[in-house]
């Protein structure tokens, strides 16, 4: 591999971390931090490439799109925890694992009655669609750059708020100790559906920035679903940091091992996830 | 108290059962030929929805067509939603021989899948038409005399293609496909005449199924600037892939070629970056002859969407099977001379007509396609009447 493509390659690496991040982010949120074993997440991934892709043709602009989109699944959030996880939490995790995976079945279910099982595709932004030329033949997508760029504010927002604000605090107090935050005055279960609802609309809008590059299309939530479980944990459940640093060394981890291992690039990013397990059992940030 | 309400109820439950048992066996004195059950084992959820939804509604229009029956006996469907899920295939497949007692079993999308019903098929000696499934080994290895596809072998449109891209003097070219049956046996197609056409594949790219990340694979052909590129995708991944390609800007310096699936059921999502990709398949929409018009138009009036190569696979498996039922006058135990009545049928299809080889696999026109608009335009014949070479068939 000469260096320049090792350059282009580890930029793909980094690219494809960055977005693995942006999808597993929110079930960082909710199943790092709040412990909710969350198997609708790929379905919220799922809604929000269709929000995406029935939004931005009613309201004829991509960003638009993303802002009802974000609002529409804030709320669908806080209706689902009202409804259905707010009863969970003190539950076993089996309970939520049926709870999530009936949701996927539901949801992939309306979407079909809804939308239909055809692939759409989602136009992006015009001034995003551009592409800078690397070598003569490959040229690089702007939109790409774009996403990378969204995941990395993203990625530190969140750490500043669960790391260094009253509100993370209070999250971060609700997760350890439920009973004794609330003893302290502290509202968990409203704070608690927020944090559900907004780690919905991460999910969605991770599928709301994907859906331009990777289409819309049935069973795309499912594709995504296992690969954010490798990421929480082996970052460490509960961690951002640990969770951003996962989703990179997957990316890089999945990149060369297509390129120099292709017979078992299936494995590569497993074996990844077994070797930092073995080493470090509760994930890379995470406490035993 | 308990116990003797139990009794009422059950009591009670087996005059009913016994009331309807008789009712049922009184339609019996009409002396009507008894209804011909055919089992349709087609995804009705997942990826595959929408091609088992087409297969499906392909099959019945050709019997609604012949009045709802073949040879005097009315069609009586049982259907199965097979998930694609190859570890519920054998169990499914049961469902309908054992517990249904179908006639004919017909499926499905995914080939793992139709592996399984074939075993099932074997092992019953029931009578099997596939109306996709590509795997090369169900009419080569595993050929039997009751099993038929009216679809194509994953080989045919990759050998197709390969002859085409040959004579299209590219001398080097870099294949990439999912790393799973249908991607590899498409693959092995597109080499084989490829390189018989004095090209060489300097690469096999492949990727975990259903994985989409292609990005690290363009920078790779990129590196590696082959004449062209041959690929095998369908789907959700077919419009991913066509978009990062003309976003990677390898579109205008490389020609990308593929079996025709790429380009299928795709293209309004593939937008710009599909048009001028040319790929190979048994079928195109805008293939101009009268027998696909008014197919077309049927369905179209049927079902008020247009159909797609799969919907004429399933309707022509239901031709298929007419064929066979009319010969023996609906008596479904003349097995003989039944799969004799398939195997000599000369189908008139949509796609133009067509026979089947001796491994019971269409022998069928390949057709080059040029993407214009959201049209696969058909702009000449790659091979005319190829037949896969059913490797490993003794039949």
């Amino acid at each position: 591999m000469d260096p320049v493509t090792f350059l282009i390659q580890s930029l793909n690496g980094l690219q494809y971390g960055l977005l693995l991040f942006l999808v597993a982010s929110g079930l960082t949120l909710v199943f790092g931090i709040m412990g909710v074993v969350n198997l609708a997440h790929g379905s919220f991934y799922m809604i929000g490439a269709y929000l995406a892709f029935s939004l931005s043709a009613l309201t004829g602009s991509f960003f638009g799109a993303v802002a009802l989109g974000i609002v529409l699944s804030v709320v669908f959030g806080l209706l689902l925890e009202w409804a259905l996880f707010s009863r969970l939490y003190h539950r076993d995790h089996l309970d939520q694992v049926l709870l999530t995976y009936g949701l996927i079945l539901i949801f992939e279910e309306l979407r079909s009655l809804a939308v239909g099982d055809d692939v759409h595709s989602v136009a992006m932004p015009d001034f995003l669609s551009a592409s800078i030329p690397l070598t003569d033949t490959l040229s690089y997508p702007v939109y790409r750059l774009f996403m990378s760029g969204i995941c990395i504010v993203l990625a530190m927002s969140m750490y500043v708020v669960i790391q260094r604000t009253r509100l993370g605090m209070r999250i971060r107090a609700g997760t350890s100790n439920r009973e004794m935050a609330q003893g302290l005055g502290i509202d968990i279960r409203l704070l608690f559906r927020f944090v559900f609802a907004f780690g919905v609309a991460l999910a969605a809008l991770g599928g709301m920035l994907a859906a331009p590059v990777s289409s819309v299309f049935p069973g795309m939530g499912s594709q995504v679903l296992i690969l954010c479980f490798v990421v929480v944990v082996i970052g460490g459940i509960g961690s951002v940091w640990g969770a951003l640093l996962a989703a990179l060394l997957i990316g890089f981890t999945d990149t060369f091992g297509k390129v120099l291992f292709p017979d078992y690039a299936g494995l590569s990013v497993y074996v990844l996830m077994a070797a930092i397990l073995l080493w470090r059992p509760a994930g890379l940030f995470g406490r035993a | 108290m308990r116990d003797s309400q139990a009794t009422v109820r059950t009591l009670l439950t087996r005059a009913a059962a016994a009331t309807l048992l008789a009712l049922a066996a009184i339609p019996g004195a009409h002396a009507q030929q008894p209804k011909l059950k055919v089992g349709l084992m087609l995804p009705a959820t997942g990826t595959f929805a929408t091609v088992g939804t087409a297969i499906s509604n392909g099959f019945r229009l050709a019997v609604a067509e012949q009045g709802g029956k073949f040879a005097g006996r009315e069609i009586e469907f049982f259907t199965v939603d097979d998930e694609s899920d190859p570890a519920k295939a054998p169990e499914n497949a049961n469902k309908l021989v054992k517990r249904d007692q179908v006639d004919v079993l017909v499926g499905t999308v995914h080939s793992g899948v139709a592996m399984g019903m074939a075993k099932v098929a074997r092992d019953n000696n029931t009578l099997l038409i596939i109306p996709n499934a590509g795997a090369d080994e169900i009419t080569g290895p595993l050929c039997a005399p009751n099993i038929f596809r009216t679809s194509f072998t994953n080989w045919q449109p990759g050998y197709a293609t390969g002859k085409m891209v040959a004579e299209r003097k590219h001398r080097t070219v870099v294949t990439l496909a999912w790393k799973y049956a249908a991607g590899e046996q498409s693959v092995a197609g597109f080499k084989e005449a490829f390189e018989a056409g004095g090209g060489k594949v300097i690469k096999e790219l492949t990727l975990p199924f259903p994985n989409v990340e292609f990005q690290p694979f363009l920078t790779e052909i990129a590196a590696l600037k082959p004449d062209a590129v041959y690929v095998f995708f369908s789907g959700g991944g077919a419009v991913k892939f066509v978009k990062d390609y003309a976003a990677a800007g390898l579109k205008a310096s490389i020609p990308l070629y593929a079996a025709g699936f790429l380009t299928d059921g795709t293209l309004e999502a593939q937008g710009d970056a599909a048009q001028g990709i040319m790929t190979v398949l048994h079928y195109a929409d805008a293939l101009d002859n009268p027998r696909n018009r008014t197919f077309r138009a049927a369905y179209n009036k049927a079902y008020k969407m247009d159909p797609d190569v799969f919907a004429v696979q399933g309707y022509d498996a239901a031709q298929l099977l007419d064929a066979g039922v009319t010969a023996v006058r609906g008596d479904m135990s003349r097995r003989a001379d039944l799969v004799k009545a398939m195997e000599t049928a000369r189908i008139d299809s949509p796609r133009g007509p067509f026979v089947l080889s001796k491994a019971h696999n269409p022998v069928q026109d390949m057709y080059v396609r040029r993407v214009e608009g959201t049209d696969n335009k058909v702009i000449g014949i790659a091979i005319k009447g190829l037949a896969d070479p059913a490797r490993g068939c003794r039949l």
